[in-house]
């Protein structure tokens, strides 16, 4: 009988092994098979104290609470803060189980953070994506106070960057003009001369990526 | 629309901390919403508060339930307006509201309008965020837009509609199983993006069958995939359909290799990812990939670098060769700026590198160690110990490296890793170990880790008593009793008397220095030294020590903290003293964490014992001695974990605990009623034991009653020869008279029906007479046990999923505690120690050895060595593996 129970062990582990398996060959690259493992986790947007300028987390389970985000956000930013290299090119680095690509511009510091086994060249690819359309919509004018001021085009541009943890758009061009184009049909007096040298810069973007 | 928060700009030189939110206030903003009830909506401010309310909930200030819906319901108002951006920031705030269900319903028209507007821009965000809130019901009304859209000419809006279709997969299957003729029409779009989520979304439908996935990827390798993204998706795909198909040959791996010349990097480093994971994946069909990889390292971009250097890391645990031709360029990466890719860089090289490279390596590593933080210090001081105990050889040059690194500031964790590698290579390489021991003392000299103080002066008094010459580490202990903090100094009085009992010819002196001790301002140093003083017989002459005496020295308190505590808080003073032996000895907890520390339990309250959850065996032996037919049978030896013998959500729920006593089996079945219109009287079980030859059956003692919901026992009791480790099966029925029960006054008929419920079946297994007992040294436990007593075997396992699989289920089968952790196999090993202890009925110490390895593919061998006081019980023990 230690047989019928040994063997019952045996093929429940084989279950699991199967299972496991085949939760690991998909994570592995992390693939967006399961709501339950977005390739994002979440894009961060900090000052050059850590502080919040804005922030999309897209995994609730795995930082289920606000002080769980804040502190997550306070390691993501001990560790990294001190990268110089961070201003000239996307960094990485691994914090726990998390592969956190950065790029720092002034005395903002942005972040995208996806889970050990994802792509990291998809993960900078994002983080590019982000911060140029961030550049762009700014005017080149990338810092903190800045972007507080435009802070309903930021949270845009996280919007169209991605949608409940998969990527939606990554090129930065075709974003920014997205989140301008928003304003762009409004009409509105007021914003037409900021809209109008977003797209001039826009296009700027688009001509120098074809010469690239 | 910047401008209404800019303040003037002469203010930007004054305030440094200035910005468009500083002093903002929930309750203020929520008042500024009323804005959005004006007949006359002013877009710009509108989009302005929305801003604020979300700068708010972006800085993790929360509404509650009444404040989210009046935002609610004042943003729904803006629905009038035209204006493209407000329409924008609306979307926006609707999504981080999360509205609930009846809330939805108030929004859905406006929205479903948005879906079929003549803008792009409102249609993609629309269906994002009506998908996002959206339930069932509405889903099947907004399914036909959502299929149009899927396949609109506007990339934007496919995206929006199919990445939306992603998310709803997940609540709403079978309504998107629906779309995949459009999707399949989407992942020819010429758009890269929409190809990317048409993909995701297709193989996600279709992720249960296989040929159908098979089929896709098939065709999708042969065609053209425009974007990156796609790309990588179907390199996953592929690699995941070619692990599926068992069989030599693969049939997709000259895409992959085809990938690694795409012009993405991303794509490039997917299909080398890919290649090295593929299982049983031969060094010809790494090699292109191992290139790639080997030109990422060299590349300007960090992440490149770290990608490859991280998957390199992987390969070479299980290909060391594979990986060795880039041993260069890893060796340039030492000194690369980033840390995490330096640190990489030197964990591989030191799985790769072979003896005559391991000065070179240690020399560079030196330079390294200095500028970098302490966690990665921790991974290479790791890295250092598995190489040194695979290159024994070498460990005078890597014994010195950890010493060296050892006397320069770090922290507790890293102090810590350095010294239980020390610690473990005294232990497995012999000739390191007076070399190692010196460094230590030295080590403790000048040590401000209490903790690793007592850990070490704790390992010296076992270690150190067995050198060549033992009275050179007397000075370093002997020092700790001047200069240390209390705890320490108690720990060094503990290993001086160590010293004494094991080494007669250090005693007279060690005498001298423990009387000195006598005047220690701590009484628990002064205690110490009193009672090592008169075990030792320091107060007459200088005799041999007795064996008592040592084993009270050197045995490790064999019974878990947490029980002590319970039974001594139990215990009522009295005339009788507390019997230490009727301490449970069972462990409830996990086993300790730590598991390479020496001298863990020793009973100094130093490194304080885990919480562990309240056991339940107090709860059980209360319950058996209050009923007074089984209160005679004695103490049960073992109380397993409940087993359920009904299945879930049954009329009625019955579980067994079976108790194992010397002469006795008392199953004590946990019923519970989860019927309300009945109540259940006269419950018992029969049992039958025609397929349990050596049982007996004695009594049963059944339940009065058996209301709804709330559980009762009944028992019955088996009686079996005395310390035999009788197996058998049990069938089981519940026997009961059922009575109807008036809803309204929850009262119960008179009369009852007789009623039985077939159960299932239950087994007393070999297990069940096995006590779980852990111990914390488990070589010094092991050779305390008579050599001739133990019993060596070996067994084919036969075919198994994993070794992990094959190790546990042996320690299932054998019902005993792994110890230091060696339950824990590493992924890829091809062989495997475990260790055992336990103690079987009778109170007989078992320890076992389990060395398993793989012999073929899939097929296991264990090679079972079990020593225990009584040969019998070895004999038994193997038994059960034969017969198991």
């Amino acid at each position: 009988m230690e047989t019928s129970v040994c063997s019952w062990i045996s093929d429940f582990d084989f279950l699991l092994s199967v299972v496991e398996l085949t939760w690991f060959t998909l994570l592995c690259g992390g693939i967006l098979l399961q709501q339950a493992c977005p390739q994002v986790k979440n894009i961060l947007v900090l000052d050059s104290e850590g502080k919040r300028v804005a922030v999309k987390y897209y995994s609730d389970e795995d930082w289920p609470t606000n002080g769980a985000k804040e502190a997550f956000e306070k390691t993501v930013f001990s560790k990294t803060h001190k990268t110089n290299n961070a201003r000239a090119e996307v960094e990485v680095t691994m914090i726990g189980s998390y592969v956190i690509v950065y790029k720092f511009v002034d005395d903002l510091h942005f972040f995208v953070t996806g889970d050990e086994d994802q792509n990291e060249v998809i993960l900078a690819s994002v983080l590019q994506g982000f911060f140029e359309a961030v550049g762009i919509l700014l005017r080149g004018n990338v810092e903190k106070r800045e972007a507080l001021e435009n802070l309903d085009l930021i949270l845009l541009c996280l919007d169209e960057t991605i949608d409940g943890g998969v990527p939606l758009e990554t090129d930065p061009a075709v974003l920014a003009s997205k989140v301008a184009s928003h304003s762009m049909d409004s009409g509105a007096p007021l914003s037409e001369q900021t809209l109008a040298q977003a797209l001039a810069t826009a296009r700027e973007h688009i001509t120098k990526s074809l010469l690239k | 629309m910047a401008q209404p928060l800019v303040k003037k700009d002469d203010d930007r030189d004054d305030e440094a901390e200035y910005s468009p939110f500083m002093g903002i206030e929930k309750g203020a903003v929520l008042q500024e919403a009323r804005v959005f009830n004006d007949p006359q909506l002013d877009p710009r401010r509108c989009s302005q508060v929305i801003t604020k309310l979300l700068y708010l909930l972006n800085q993790g200030e929360t509404f509650t339930k009444v404040e989210a819906t009046e935002v609610f319901f004042a943003v729904t108002k803006l629905f009038q307006s035209k204006d493209v951006g407000l329409r924008r920031m609306l979307y926006l705030m609707i999504k981080e509201l999360s509205p609930s269900a009846d809330e939805v319903i108030i929004v859905t028209s406006s929205l479903m309008k948005d879906m079929n507007s003549k803008t792009d821009m409102y249609r993609a965000n629309a269906i994002r965020v009506l998908c996002r809130i959206t339930d069932g019901v509405l889903l099947t009304q907004i399914e036909r837009y959502l299929k149009q859209a899927i396949v609109d000419k506007n990339p934007v809006v496919a995206s929006a509609a199919l990445v939306s279709g992603i998310h709803l997969l997940q609540t709403n299957p079978e309504v998107v199983k629906r779309w995949s003729n459009e999707v399949q029409e989407a992942v020819q779009s010429r758009a890269a993006l929409v190809q990317f989520h048409a993909l995701a979304l297709l193989h996600q439908i279709r992720q249960n069958d296989r040929l159908a996935v098979s089929k896709l990827v098939t065709s999708l390798t042969r065609g053209t995939v425009r974007s990156p993204l796609a790309q990588c998706l179907l390199i996953r795909y592929t690699s995941q359909s070619a692990s599926n198909s068992q069989g030599g040959d693969r049939p997709f791996y000259d895409f992959l290799e085809g990938c690694l010349r795409h012009k993405a990097e991303m794509v490039i480093f997917e299909a080398a990812r890919a290649i090295t994971e593929l299982s049983g994946v031969t060094s010809r069909e790494l090699t292109p990939a191992i290139t790639v990889l080997q030109l990422f390292l060299s590349s300007s971009k960090p992440v490149l670098r770290f990608a490859a250097v991280r998957t390199l890391n992987k390969v070479a645990m299980t290909h060391p060769m594979a990986v060795t031709n880039c041993n260069i360029d890893m060796e340039s990466l030492i000194s690369d700026q980033n840390r995490s890719i330096a640190t990489l860089a030197i964990t591989t090289l030191l799985k790769t590198g072979n003896e005559s490279s391991v000065d070179r390596l240690m020399k560079q590593i030196t330079n390294f160690m200095s500028d970098i933080a302490d966690e990665f210090k921790i991974v290479v001081v790791e890295a250092i110990r598995s190489l040194c105990l695979k290159f024994p050889l070498k460990y005078r040059s890597l014994m010195n490296f950890l010493s060296n690194i050892l006397r320069e500031e770090g922290g507790f964790e890293y102090k810590k890793a350095i010294v239980d590698s020390i610690v473990i290579l005294i232990r497995d390489i012999p000739d390191a170990k007076e070399n190692g021991l010196l460094h230590l003392c030295e080590f403790i000299e000048d040590c401000e880790f209490t903790y690793l103080s007592t850990q070490i002066l704790h390992f010296l008094g076992i270690e150190g008593p067995k050198t060549s010459d033992p009275s050179k580490y007397i000075r370093y202990i002997y020092n700790r009793v001047h200069l240390e903090n209390a705890t320490v100094r108690a720990a060094a009085v503990s290993t001086l008397a160590k010293f004494g009992a094991m080494v007669d010819a250090l005693k007279p002196r060690i005498f001298v220095l423990l009387r000195r001790c006598l005047f220690d301002s701590d009484d628990e140093v002064r205690d110490r030294a009193t009672l090592y003083l008169n075990t030792l017989g320091g107060d007459g002459e200088v005799v041999e020590t007795d064996k008592g005496v040592k084993e009270f020295l050197f045995g490790a308190l064999d019974i878990p903290l947490v029980n002590l505590e319970t039974s001594l808080r139990n215990y009522e003073a009295s005339e009788d003293a507390f019997d230490i032996n009727s301490v449970p000895k069972e462990v409830k907890s996990q086993p300790l964490a730590e598991k390479k520390a020496p001298g863990k339990k020793q009973p100094t309250g130093l490194g304080a014992p885990p919480a562990a959850p309240p056991t339940t065996v107090d709860a059980y032996e209360r319950l058996l001695s209050s009923i007074p037919e089984l209160a005679s049978l004695g103490k049960p030896f073992k109380s397993s974990a409940p087993t359920e013998l009904t299945e879930a959500e049954t009329e009625y729920a019955v579980n067994v605990v079976k108790h194992i006593y010397d002469r006795h089996v008392v199953f004590q079945y946990n019923c519970t009623n989860t019927i309300p219109e009945q109540q259940l009287e006269e419950v018992s079980v029969v049992v039958d034991s025609s397929d349990a030859e050596e049982f007996g059956f004695v009594l049963s003692k059944p339940l009065r009653s058996l209301p709804y919901d709330s559980p009762g026992q009944t028992f019955v009791v088996f009686e079996k020869p005395e310390g035999v480790p009788a197996v058998g099966k049990f069938s089981n029925t519940l026997k009961f008279i059922v009575k109807e029960v008036d809803p309204n006054t929850g009262e119960a008929d008179e009369d009852g029906v007789d009623d039985e419920y077939q159960l299932e079946e239950l087994e007393v297994v070999s297990a069940d007479y096995m006590q779980k007992v852990g111990i914390s040294n488990f070589r010094n436990a092991w050779e305390s046990l008579d050599a001739d007593l133990e019993r060596v075997d070996e067994y084919g396992l036969g075919p198994r999923e994993s070794l992990a699989e094959a190790v546990n289920a042996v320690i299932s089968l054998l019902g005993m505690q792994p110890c230091e952790g060696t339950e824990a196999v590493p992924s890829n090993s091809r062989s495997h120690t475990c260790l055992l202890s336990g103690v079987f009925i009778g109170n007989t110490r078992v320890l076992a050895r389990l060395q398993f390895g793989l012999t073929g593919p899939k097929e296991v061998a264990m090679k079972l060595a079990v020593r225990s006081d009584d040969i019998a019980v070895s004999d038994a023990i193997h038994e059960i593996v034969a017969s198991g």
